[in-house]
């Protein structure tokens, strides 16, 4: 039990990860991104594409650094990836929902171009790498490394929980001490007011969607070095990532990542009962009940989704 | 020879363009007249198929026992099979309304995909239930043995269109009443509808409840034109999303306009085959993946560029009004 709650601290901060971008998204934008999940998938696979194609043409060496599954290669793959996934995330806003946005479109059909927009990434990913399962380094051995009380935990997964903390930290003094942090804040309490204050509110749109799409894109690395990259396994984490934002107040970047961790290990800890392929259906089922208890989230005000 | 190979195959696309036709009616009620967000249609879609086949098979027997697990299997005539599709449907829209439907309407949406993954799942691995990943098989069909089976299809596609034109009828009536003039108060200005004394969340659930009933009929009808069902067949792509791309395409809160989007869509979808039959042997596998990129532009086009659909809506709601 004990191990399944570790692993789910593990999955929870992937989740975690995705769910920030996603309750960004949704508190600046002020609609549901179904793409989010699809986010992830396209930052595993520019990895893939980096760590397996690009890089060893350019001589980067393959050997793992020390215990972990992977070496300078993933090193040098995981901020390109983050870049890169920030410019598709901006790519998208630029050619579909700035224009809907522009046309006083509303926030459902904003929600049905963002449905579009995750099946036409996913089918660019299903296009140029097929529909298997891949790993970044295929067949490099992980053994696990021995804790206390009987748990065993790969150095890999530690070095997961590590990064999302450090990428966690980083928005948090971000958001709260530069000025485009503080403007972003402004812009998710009133965006009216934020305009008429001089903040320049299509700037805080762009700098949202690189944040979301760069926390994604490492949620979305982050899962294929723990477990397996498939072209499917965005739209997996939609119902997650969505429990969790709901969970910690749609909009609440801590609550994200409480929600996220609550998400991952309730997640785990089923698959003590349930086969695993149900995860999705936990998370679901876990979303009802919040629905149904705290519409409203842990961190929510009064006033609920309304 | 020739001909009758061409009719043969445009009766089988008139079919599944009319079975599609049926479940964008059933969200036309539910996004085009409410403005509620179901992007779960699969899940219904899948239970209505599944409904229906375990209605109208019979408990396997014999040797097939060993291959073939289902939960119960009640050998009822066709009819029964559609009744109980939309009645099961129909409970389960309910219960995921109650949590849902007095909240923002992305957690209708949430929730619905939430439904429809959790079903694929459901039928995925628990075999008791029906047959798991392999599926239920050889489903009967109304008069199936009285008509020559080569002239089957012909006769279905007469059943699938009947359906369809009496949902059509039925939902053309209800929302020229002033049941109807409701649902759209409450699309348009939810406040202003609840002001006027309206029950919106009363309002909500009766129209959530009727649409997937509708969609539920319509995977009955699907399940006993296949024949085969397996969970793998219901996904997002096949069951919702092409759906959601039909009705924004002929035009949503207009009906003539979801069949038209629907056999519109559906000739498109079966038409993008034969460009991908042209691509080199080595794209084939891909084939379908850029077909369904093809249809995800489209709507991303629509939606920027006509967001109305081809039809737009009728803004003539009583037949007591003037004409224009």
């Amino acid at each position: 039990m004990l191990e399944l709650f570790v692993y789910g601290i593990v999955l929870g901060s992937i989740i975690a990860l995705g769910a920030i971008g996603l309750t960004l998204v949704y508190g600046i934008l002020r609609f549901a991104n179904f793409a989010h999940g699809d986010l992830m998938t396209a930052g595993a696979y520019v990895s893939l594409f980096l760590v397996s194609s690009l890089f060893p043409l350019i001589g980067i060496p393959r050997e793992p650094l020390g215990p972990f599954s992977f070496g300078w290669r993933m090193v040098a793959a995981f901020p390109v990836t983050m870049a890169a996934v920030s410019g598709i995330a901006i790519l998208l806003d630029r050619l579909i929902y700035r224009r809907l946005r522009q046309k006083g479109s509303s926030a459902v059909i904003l929600a049905i171009s963002a449905l579009g927009a995750s099946f036409i990434v996913r089918m660019m990913v299903l296009i140029l790498w097929g529909g298997d399962y891949r790993s970044f380094f295929p067949g490099v051995l992980r053994p696990a490394m021995e804790l206390p009380f009987g748990v065993k935990i790969r150095p890999d997964q530690v070095l997961i929980i590590g990064v999302a903390a450090l990428l966690m930290v980083s928005l948090y003094l971000f958001l709260r001490y530069t000025k485009t942090g503080k403007a972003m804040r402004a812009t998710a309490d009133n965006m009216e007011l934020a305009r008429i204050s001089g903040i320049r509110t299509e700037r805080i749109v762009l700098w949202t969607w690189a944040i979301g799409g760069a926390l994604a894109a490492a949620g979305g690395v982050l899962y294929g070095i723990d477990v397996q990259i498939h072209p499917g396994m965005g739209w997996n984490f939609l119902l997650p990532l969505f429990a969790a934002a709901i969970l910690g107040g749609i909009g609440k970047v801590h609550g994200a990542l409480i929600g996220g961790l609550v998400i991952g290990v309730l997640q785990q800890l089923s698959t003590a009962w349930l086969l695993p392929t149900y995860k999705p259906a936990v998370a679901f089922i876990g979303m009802i009940i919040i629905l149904l208890v705290r519409p409203q989230g842990i961190f929510g005000g009064e006033t609920g989704g309304t | 020879m020739e001909l009758e190979g061409l009719l043969a195959y445009l009766v089988s696309l008139a079919i599944m363009a009319s079975i599609y036709a049926v479940f964008c009616l059933g969200l036309n009620i539910q996004w085009g007249y409410t403005g509620l967000f179901n992007i779960g249609i699969a899940g219904f879609f899948c239970l209505g198929a599944y409904t229906s086949a375990l209605i109208t098979t019979s408990m396997p027997r014999g040797v097939y026992a060993h291959y073939v697990r289902q939960l119960f299997g009640l050998g009822l005539p066709f009819p029964f099979g559609l009744i109980g599709a939309a009645l099961i449907c129909g409970l389960v829209a309910f219960l995921i309304g109650i949590p849902t439907l007095r909240l923002r309407e992305d957690y209708l949406a949430i929730a619905t995909i939430g439904i429809a993954e959790t079903f694929r799942l459901v039928f995925n691995n628990e075999g008791w239930l029906a047959n798991g990943p392999r599926g239920l098989m050889g489903l009967p069909q109304p008069l199936q043995g009285v008509m020559p089976s080569e002239y089957y299809n012909y006769f279905y596609l007469a059943v699938v269109f009947c359906v369809m034109w009496a949902v059509y009828l039925a939902i053309e009536r209800a929302i020229r009443s002033p049941w109807g003039r409701v649902l759209k108060a409450i699309r348009e200005d939810e406040i202003s509808a609840a002001m006027s004394g309206k029950d919106v969340f009363l309002f909500k659930m009766q129209s959530l409840v009727l649409g997937s009933m509708i969609m539920g009929i319509g995977g009955a009808l699907y399940a006993h034109y296949t024949r085969a069902i397996s969970p793998d067949v219901f996904t997002p792509l096949y069951g919702t999303f092409i759906i959601w791309v039909m009705l924004m395409a002929g035009g949503s809160g207009n009906n003539r306009g979801a069949i038209l989007g629907a056999f519109l869509i559906w000739g498109i979808w079966t038409g993008t085959k034969f460009l991908t039959d042209l691509l080199p042997y080595t794209m084939k596998a891909r084939a379908p993946y850029i077909r369904f990129l093809i249809v995800g532009i489209l709507l991303e086009l629509i939606l920027i560029y006509r967001p109305q659909g081809i039809l737009g809506e009728e803004k003539r709601v009583s037949r007591f009004l003037e004409e224009g």
